[in-house]
């Protein structure tokens, strides 16, 4: 395989100071990846890439992981792609994380399970061509062809006798011209991607060496809390500091507003509340102490105007000031649902054929709504960050999905250049997709700002868990219209959500059924909301597969089997266009599900089982967990997983991410719930915001990947969204009832 | 403000704090030790969990007026290169995500081993429910103490 970077020249090569070889990378991602960006509405030089490669004349191997990691495992599987073509020992290589350059490095952005999928090509690309430049450096000192010499593990040799260490020959190699064309392995070739690596910093993590932003800490740094209003909806009216200012240790107290007045925000700059009070003084326990002494009055926010930028320009975002409880939302979405709301109509997203016909004519008309909640990411690393900000320049460090983003807002609101901001990434204590969005990155620098001294944000689980950007609350509608012969006719769903529609109209079963409707709308609302694990995959795949499950019972069939046939229609003889799964893909992920699953055979017959797939990130997934009553609870005790994610870098970690996301998919499903009342989130730590624990989690999860040479699609993200569906599905089999509202434990939310 | 001596990993520590500062604040802020991380701070998540005389607590909760003579183990003194056994079965399963939580489950689990030399599926549940792992490593943090109480 020849790979040509036509765009431009992306690899660069220079003398390291003490000798040796650095190889700079940048690229202009390949279409599929700023396809991704466009919808993220990122300005384009932002789809660039970067990373370095060094060789040491001590013969070790630094590769640069451009992008955060927070247990995705990219700062082991992205070096590895480089040193697959680089051909050198891993044993010899030192990953070290890359800082911030938005100029050089681009958006460094994790999320959208896009890390791997985005470097496949450049990383390996750059690796062949420090390789190739090693062979020509060393055909120029032995005066050999460069075509006889050969490379193994990291050693030139020559059948002449002579071989080198590629350290000895990198100082020469850096004076070369980097080659336009490099040959890159065929998959068959692989011997460090698709085997097993340790995790780059599995040492550091099991000794406890600071690794993460909590851990951050330079001389004279002060601790910073945040007082935010108690409820979304409310405001800073006025406040007395005068006691809490006496509180041992504490330097300041004072109220600041995160962005001035006409302030744009880009698609990131989300934030819940924008004047709030920073408590800062010498240490954690002392800040939190003062802060229990603040006298505080909040007010009613009423509605706020707010202007958004983005790629499509400016609007106008008018935030209302009600102060929500979920019933009040179940009610209000129920209205929206049944069209009853007046405000404003469904949108239509998609349409195939003629649906009201299909049911006009249906023998039977199967409908159902499902409800989800809002939930709240709950990382283990609460939110933080260190700022140092000073008059010229800027300092900003810690857990951050997506630094990229937040630059340009931290130069505006510092009122700095960006190339005198300089961010720093730690290893994160989690993301899901919260760590995308910068507000608590620009609240300490506003507070260093003020202070003019290095300090760190702290949130407390209780802030953190208050003060969110949830996964958004959701609703669907799915009807299906079957005729005298069971035949699936029509399909129609209608969604919404608070604030945001989950619907993806051209997913499956679109493509499947002759007269298709999807329509969509969106109820506006002041609880901040955004990206978490496969936004709105993992409520579209709750709802929409165990309403297949309902389906598929009513027609008399199998589900599987059903799944199968709508697949075949869709492969064979799409309905519509734009049909964004590949029906291919989606077979092989069932067919071996069926196959590892022993789904059908007679020693897994009495078992309640339930079966769910979905494709989002351009891969595809499937589950079949075997659910129990263990003292009188549903529980499930085994999950047999397959994921077509094209090539698998690092099987075992890989393994690890699925199995993740399997628990996390159950925990979320059976407990997780963010409910509101008159704006005050009801769940505030661990106590009554329920997480999965070590003796709800499955004591088996077989994991398999489809085998295949497709360059990485996403897998972060894919696993998670069925395993809701497969939940929902057992549990009908081990209860006799469906459930519609999650969370599945309670049926329906509080409040 | 109150002193007090404290025996942390094998050695004498001397701090001068509010006698209600959680030990958790005094490692992390006070003496440098940030391997003891901070969940939740309401003895919910066990990443905070030490070692107080061998036994699993919980560092978020307990006063550094309640220490006394009682010896405290953290993470950074578990072990002197990564050579407790259930540091390397953490590594031999690969078990970290995000990491972030590891620190207090390896700290349950090695007390747990120590009082406990064989647990079963049951036992290991019951020492390490206290113990969230959000990104969902359970199983193998399971099979990690099952090796573990091998070697
Ligand atoms: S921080 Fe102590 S148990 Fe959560
Ligand atoms: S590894 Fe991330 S919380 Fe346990």
């Amino acid at each position: 395989m020849k790979n040509t970077s036509n765009r431009r020249d992306f690899l660069k090569s220079s003398v390291l100071a003490g000798g040796g070889l650095m190889l700079s990378i940048s690229w202009f991602s390949e279409a599929k990846a700023a396809e991704k960006i466009a919808t993220l509405n990122l300005p384009e030089q932002w789809s660039e890439l970067a990373a370095y490669i060094k060789i040491t004349p001590e013969n070790v191997v630094k590769i640069l992981c451009p992008n955060p990691e927070f247990g995705q495992n990219v700062m082991t599987s992205l070096p590895m792609m480089v040193a697959e073509e680089l051909d050198c020992d891993w044993k010899n290589v030192v990953v070290e994380m890359g800082t911030h350059d938005n100029v050089k490095y681009g958006p460094q952005f994790t999320g959208g399970s896009n890390s791997v999928r985005m470097y496949w090509r450049p990383l390996r690309t750059a690796g062949a061509a420090a390789r190739q430049m090693l062979i020509e450096a060393a055909a120029q000192t032995w005066g050999v062809p460069a075509s006889e010499i050969i490379t193994n593990a990291g050693v030139l040799s020559h059948s002449s006798g002579k071989s080198a260490k590629y350290g000895e020959m990198a100082s020469k190699a850096a004076t070369l011209t980097v080659p336009k064309d490099v040959k890159l392995k065929a998959p068959k070739d692989f011997s460090i991607v698709r085997n097993s690596k340790k995790n780059s910093e599995g040492t550091k993590v099991v000794t406890g060496k600071p690794l993460f932003g909590m851990d951050y800490k330079v001389d004279g740094m002060l601790i910073a809390m945040i007082q935010h209003p108690p409820a979304f909806g409310m405001k800073l009216k006025s406040f007395d500091a005068t006691v809490a200012k006496k509180m041992p240790g504490i330097k300041d107290i004072f109220s600041f507003k995160l962005y001035d007045d006409g302030f744009e925000q880009a698609g990131f700059d989300t934030r819940t509340f924008n004047e709030m009070i920073a408590v800062v003084g010498n240490s954690t326990w002392e800040v939190m102490n003062a802060r229990k002494k603040l006298s505080i009055q909040w007010e009613a926010a009423g509605e706020v105007k707010e202007m958004m930028v983005g790629r499509g320009g400016k609007t106008e975002k008018i935030v209302p000031g009600r102060l929500e409880t979920t019933s009040k939302q179940l009610e209000m979405m129920a209205e929206f649902a049944n069209g009853r709301h007046s405000a404003k109509p469904a949108k239509e997203l998609r349409k195939d054929g003629n649906p009201e016909t299909a049911f006009k004519n249906a023998a039977q008309v199967i409908e159902r709504t499902y409800n989800a909640p809002f939930l709240a990411h709950n990382t283990m690393e609460p939110m933080n960050f260190f700022a140092h900000v000073q008059d010229d320049k800027a300092l900003v460090a810690g857990p951050l999905q997506a630094p990229g983003w937040m630059e340009p807002t931290l130069a505006k609101i510092l009122n700095l250049p960006a190339d005198k901001i300089e961010i720093q990434m730690t290893r994160m204590g989690g993301g899901f997709g919260r760590r995308a969005y910068g507000s608590y990155v620009y609240e300490a620098a506003r507070i260093s700002q003020k202070l003019k001294v290095p300090i760190k944000l702290i949130y407390t689980r209780e802030d953190d868990m208050t003060y969110g950007i949830y996964r958004p609350m959701y609703t669907a509608t799915y009807r299906a219209a079957l005729d005298a012969n069971k035949n699936l006719i029509g399909f129609h769903v209608t969604g919404g959500g608070i604030p945001e529609n989950p619907i993806h109209a051209n997913r499956f079963p679109a493509g499947a059924v002759d007269n298709y409707l999807a329509d969509g709308w969106e109820i506006t609302s002041n609880i901040t909301i955004g990206a978490f694990r496969a936004p709105r995959s993992n409520f579209n795949a709750a709802a929409e597969q165990s309403f297949l499950d309902e389906v598929a019972e009513a027609m008399g069939k199998d589900p599987i089997q059903m799944r199968l046939d709508l697949l075949k229609r869709a492969k064979e003889n799409p309905v519509g266009k734009n049909n964004d799964y590949d029906a291919n893909r989606y077979i092989g992920v069932l067919e071996l599900l069926k196959e590892k699953s022993g789904w059908g055979k007679p020693e897994n017959v009495g078992k309640k089982r339930g079966v769910a797939a979905y494709f989002c990130h351009a891969s595809y997934a499937g589950h079949v967990v075997d659910m129990v009553m263990r003292d009188g609870q549903p529980y499930v005790e085994s999950v047999t997983s397959v994921v077509d994610c094209g090539v698998v870098v690092n099987p075992d970690a890989a393994r690890n991410m699925v199995q993740g996301a399997v628990v996390d998919g159950i925990g979320q499903s059976f407990y997780g719930a963010l409910t509101h009342k008159d704006g005050v989130p009801e769940q505030n730590n661990f106590h009554n915001y329920r997480m999965i624990r070590h003796n709800e989690a499955p004591q088996k999860i077989d994991v398999h990947f489809v085998e295949n040479d497709i360059d990485p699609t996403g897998l972060g993200e894919p696993p998670f969204p069925p395993v809701f569906g497969a939940v929902a599905n057992a549990l009908y089999k081990s209860t006799g009832k469906r459930y519609y509202n999650q969370p599945f434990t309670s049926e329906q939310p509080k409040s | 403000m109150a002193k007090y001596s404290l025996k942390i990993n094998g050695k004498t520590k001397q701090v001068d704090v509010d006698p209600s500062t959680p030990v958790l604040w005094v490692l992390r802020d006070h003496l440098n030790m940030p391997g003891t991380k901070f969940g939740c701070g309401m003895a919910q998540c066990g990443a905070c969990t030490i070692h107080l005389d061998g036994n699993a607590t919980r560092s978020c909760v307990l006063p550094v007026s309640a220490i006394g003579k009682s010896a405290i183990t953290t993470i950074e003194g578990l072990s002197e290169n990564c050579t407790h056994p259930v540091q390397k079965a953490w590594l031999e399963h690969d078990v970290a995500q995000c990491g972030y939580c590891q620190g207090g489950q390896i700290m349950s689990a090695s007390a747990l081993l120590k009082s406990n030399p064989n647990p079963t599926d049951e036992d290991i549940d019951i020492a390490m429910s206290g113990n969230i792992c959000r990104c969902g490593t359970y199983l193998r943090i399971k099979e990690a103490i099952k090796t573990a109480a091998k070697n």
